[in-house]
């Protein structure tokens, strides 16, 4: 019995830490970088990073092979955010050539406990879920644009992710050696 | 009814005698002359045994795994993925110190394959 509340602790405590974690790197950010552009600029590139790597880990575990189509991506992004964040994000808002989607969260764990300040209105303080998202579907030959369409922490009812596929990679070839 | 890509016929000196292609869909975009050198410098090292089997296996981000053994192995599919999740994805690709574009040169990462193969119920050294 004590060793089940222990382990659920032991999840609620690396979410609290994450979402801490992730705090204090912007904080630091904002700090180290004058410009709110430039943050913003970071962190997508922070969460492009992750998402090349993040990619193989979610591949291994959910088994997944490629996508048919961007609709069965659209739920495999879904998948994960469920996976690595612990939130269900509804899927909505497809546009009439199916190439573009809506990634809509009624809550964002990493801006739990955050409040926006006026002075930093132009931070997009989750710009690095989009950099993932980015990222991720570069590995399986995606390139994917994203933005927020509404955003919580600006008052917004809920957390939107705009995801817009641009096109697909062609396989490169290994450059031969001279 | 079996697709045939191409075939390559080498000398004893490793001289490549004749090359021909019926169904090749992908080019290697390396030279002919070095794209043989390559295949019969992996044929040379396995050449001590007769016959041999070569399991492959690709994730969808491109990550292949080229896997050669005995004749006696059969479908090594799931070997393959689980040397992927267990080995590949837990000690090179979350570790960030691992450069992915270049050789991995980790010892954890070594110890931990090496442990896994020689683990694994399938090997006998």
């Amino acid at each position: 019995m004590s060793r089940q509340t222990s382990r659920l602790d032991a999840k609620k405590v690396n979410s609290e830490l994450f979402t801490l974690t992730y705090g204090a790197l912007v904080t630091q950010l904002i700090k180290d970088v004058d410009n709110v552009d430039d943050v913003n600029k970071q962190l997508e590139r922070m969460g492009y990073n992750i998402g090349v790597r993040l990619i193989e880990d979610f591949l291994a575990r959910s088994g997944s092979g490629k996508c048919y189509d961007f609709r069965d991506t659209s739920e495999k992004i879904q998948l994960a955010t469920r996976m690595y964040l612990g939130v269900s994000p509804t899927i909505s808002n497809w546009s009439p050539s199916g190439d573009e989607f809506s990634l809509v969260m009624d809550s964002n764990p990493i801006t739990d406990f955050v409040e926006l300040p006026d002075s930093h209105m132009g931070l997009k303080y989750s710009n690095m879920l989009l950099g993932v998202i980015r990222g991720s579907c570069e590995m399986v030959q995606l390139e994917v644009s994203c933005w927020f369409a509404q955003d919580q922490l600006k008052g917004d009812n809920t957390t939107e992710i705009r995801v817009k596929l641009l096109r697909k990679l062609e396989d490169s070839v290994p450059a031969g050696e001279d | 009814m079996v697709k045939i890509y191409n075939l390559y016929i080498f000398n004893n000196a490793g001289t490549l005698l004749h090359y021909a292609e019926w169904n090749r869909t992908k080019q290697s975009g390396i030279t002919r002359e070095h794209e043989a050198k390559l295949m019969y410098g992996m044929l040379f090292s396995i050449k001590s045994t007769n016959k041999y089997a070569l399991h492959f296996y690709e994730t969808p981000t491109g990550t292949k795994f080229v896997l050669n053994t005995d004749s006696t192995a059969g479908k090594m599919t799931e070997f393959l993925k689980n040397l992927n999740s267990q080995i590949f994805v837990e000690y090179a690709v979350k570790n960030p110190m691992v450069d992915l574009s270049q050789p991995i040169k980790n010892d954890l990462f070594s110890a931990k394959l090496d442990a896994f193969i020689k683990g694994s119920s399938l090997y006998v050294s």
